[in-house]
C-alpha cells in the first residue's frame, strides 16, 4: 500500500521546524510502523536527504524509549500499545499519517521526533528509589502483603516512563507517571521508610520541571501504553496531602 | 505558616484549593435553590422568605463575605492554574482528535467557569442589588423576580439564565467528581458514592434552578 507520511522536521533545539510530506510506496501491512519509517529513511538517504530522527530501542514494548504522536494519538490509534508495537495493518492504502514529537515545555524537541525527557529522570532522582537496605530477594510470603496491594503496586510498576501521558495531556501534566512511581513504593513495605519525603520531593521536582497541573481529564489513562489507571493520580494526591500535613 | 504557603504553591496544593472552594460553592447552591423554589409557592411565601433573611442581616452579611472570599479564591486559582497549563504546552498538535481521549466538558472548565462568572455579575447586579434597596414589610420581591424588566417575564433574561445554568451543569459535571479525584477519594472504594452524589450536583440541582426561569418565563 501507499502511505503519505507528514513528518515534523526540526534540525535542532533552536531551529523553527516545519512539516514535510513524503510518499512511501510498497508498504506491507505486516511491517511495523518503525519498519515503514526505516524504509522511508533509506529512501531519504538515497535521495541525499537527512533521515527522520526518532527514538527507539527495544522495539518490543518494554523499554519506554519510543513515542510518536500519530494523527493526534500518542503511540498511534491502538489501545495499550507502544509506537514500536504498532503495525501498518492498523492503517489503509492512501492514508496520511501526521507524525509529531511529544509536545510539552518540559520535553523540548532535540531533533525531528526526538524529545528531551531528562525531566522524568530528574523526577526519579528526587525520590524514585529505596535507599535503605532491603536485603536480597525474599522468599515468597515471608513479608505478608495484601493481594490487592501487591496487584496495585505491580500494575503501577508497569509504567515504562515513555511520556505519552504528558504528551496526551492538554496541560502536559506528569501526574500519571509520578502517580505510578509513587504508588509502586507507597504500597509496599520496602517503600515505607522514605514514603513521605519521596512524594514531596518527586512532586516538587515535577513542578520545577514545568509540567502542568492535572485537571483530571483522564486523557493520559486512555493513551498510556501500559494502561496505568488514574487511580494512581488519586493515590498520589492522597499521599502528597498526608505527607504535607 | 511557610509550609502551608508552600503547600498551596505546589501543583497539587493549588488543585486542592480549587476543589475545596468549588465544593463549598456547590454546597451553597443547595441552600440557594431551596430558597428560590419558594417562588413556586406564590408572592406571599417568597416575600416572607426574603424578609426573614433581611431580619437576619448580620448573619447574612457574614455568609455573603465568606462566599465572596471562597468565590474569589476559586476564580483566582482557576485563572492561575489555567495560565500555567497553557504555558506548559507551548505548542499544540497539528492533528488533535481530543474527543477520542477526553470529554469536552472536562477540557472547557475555564470557559464554562468564565461564562458563569459573567452571569453571576449580571445576576447580582440585578436581583441582589435591587433587593438591597427594598425595605419594609410591603416590599414585593416576587414582583421584581417575576414581572419586572430584569425579571423572568423578559424572555432575554430567562434565556440567559437557562444558558448560564446549562454551563454551570457542565462545569459541575466534571468539577464535582474531579474534586474527589483531587482529594484522592475517587478510587475504587469511593467511586460509586462519588458518581451517585455527582448526579445530584450536576444534574438535579441545575435542573431545579432551570425550572424557575423556564416556568416563569415561558410556561406561566
Ligand atoms: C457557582 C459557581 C461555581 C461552582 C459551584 C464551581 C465548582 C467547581 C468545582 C467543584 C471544581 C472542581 C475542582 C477540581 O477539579 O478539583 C471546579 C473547577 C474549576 N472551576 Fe469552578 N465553580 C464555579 C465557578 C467558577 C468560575 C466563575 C470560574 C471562572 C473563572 C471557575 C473556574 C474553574 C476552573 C478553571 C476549574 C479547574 C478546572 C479543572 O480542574 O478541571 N469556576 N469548579
Ligand atoms: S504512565 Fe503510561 S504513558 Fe505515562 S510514562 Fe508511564 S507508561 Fe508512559
Ligand atoms: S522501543 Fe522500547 S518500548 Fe518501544
Amino acid at each position: 500500500m501507499r502511505i503519505i507520511v507528514q513528518a515534523w522536521r526540526q534540525y535542532d533545539r533552536n531551529s523553527e521546524g516545519n512539516f514535510e510530506s513524503y510518499p512511501v510506496d510498497n508498504v506491507s501491512e505486516d511491517m511495523s510502523f518503525f519498519e515503514m519509517l526505516d524504509m522511508l529513511n533509506n529512501q531519504l538517504l538515497k535521495d541525499g536527504k537527512d533521515p527522520i530522527s526518532f527514538d527507539h530501542d527495544c522495539r518490543e514494548g518494554i523499554c519506554g524509549t519510543c513515542g510518536i504522536m500519530i494523527n493526534g494519538r500518542a503511540h498511534g490509534p491502538l489501545k495499550g500499545v507502544t509506537t514500536c508495537q504498532l503495525h501498518m495493518r492498523s492503517f489503509k492504502d492512501g492514508d496520511t499519517l501526521v507524525i509529531e514529537p511529544w509536545r510539552a515545555r518540559a520535553f523540548p524537541v532535540i531533533r525531528d521526533l526526538v524529545v528531551d525527557r531528562s525531566g522524568f529522570d530528574r523526577v526519579m532522582e528526587a525520590g524514585g528509589y529505596v535507599s535503605v537496605s532491603t536485603g536480597g530477594v525474599p522468599d515468597a510470603n515471608v513479608i505478608p502483603i495484601l493481594k490487592d496491594d501487591a496487584d496495585s503496586a505491580f500494575d503501577a510498576a508497569a509504567c515504562i516512563g515513555c511520556g505519552a501521558c504528558v504528551a496526551a495531556c492538554k496541560n502536559s501534566s506528569a501526574m500519571l507517571f509520578v502517580g505510578a512511581k509513587v504508588s509502586q513504593y507507597a504500597l509496599l513495605p520496602q517503600g515505607q521508610v522514605e514514603r513521605k519525603s519521596r512524594v514531596k520531593n518527586m512532586v516538587g521536582q515535577m513542578d520545577v520541571e514545568g509540567f502542568g497541573n492535572c485537571t483530571n481529564t483522564s486523557a493520559c489513562e486512555v493513551e498510556c501504553p501500559k494502561e496505568i489507571s488514574v487511580e494512581n493520580i488519586a493515590r498520589l494526591n492522597r499521599e502528597f496531602v498526608k505527607a504535607s500535613f | 505558616m511557610t509550609w502551608l504557603l508552600q503547600f498551596f504553591q505546589s501543583s497539587i496544593g493549588k488543585k486542592i484549593l480549587m476543589a475545596v472552594t468549588g465544593l463549598l460553592l456547590a454546597f451553597f447552591l443547595i441552600a440557594h435553590l431551596a430558597g428560590n423554589l419558594m417562588l413556586f409557592g406564590g408572592p406571599e411565601m417568597f416575600n416572607n422568605y426574603v424578609l426573614s433573611l433581611t431580619n437576619l442581616k448580620p448573619l447574612v452579611r457574614i455568609a455573603e463575605a465568606l462566599l465572596t472570599l471562597i468565590f474569589l479564591g476559586h476564580v483566582f486559582s482557576g485563572i492561575r492554574v489555567t495560565l500555567e497549563n497553557k504555558k506548559a504546552k507551548p505548542q499544540s498538535y497539528q492533528v488533535a482528535p481530543r474527543s477520542a481521549t477526553s470529554n469536552f466538558y472536562s477540557r472547557t472548565m475555564a470557559v464554562s467557569g468564565s461564562i458563569v462568572f459573567i452571569f453571576l455579575v449580571f445576576h447580582l447586579q440585578t436581583f441582589w442589588w435591587s433587593f438591597q434597596k427594598m425595605h419594609g414589610n410591603d416590599a414585593d420581591f416576587y414582583e421584581v423576580v417575576v414581572h419586572s424588566p430584569i425579571g423572568f417575564n423578559n424572555p432575554l433574561v430567562a434565556v440567559f439564565y437557562i444558558l448560564a445554568l446549562i454551563l454551570l451543569a457542565l462545569h459541575l459535571r466534571h468539577g464535582f467528581q474531579s474534586a474527589f479525584q483531587t482529594f484522592g477519594l475517587a478510587d475504587s472504594r469511593y467511586k460509586g458514592i462519588v458518581e451517585k452524589t455527582a448526579v445530584l450536583f450536576w444534574l438535579i440541582i441545575p435542573l431545579g434552578f432551570i425550572s424557575i426561569p423556564l416556568y416563569f418565563g415561558f410556561i406561566k
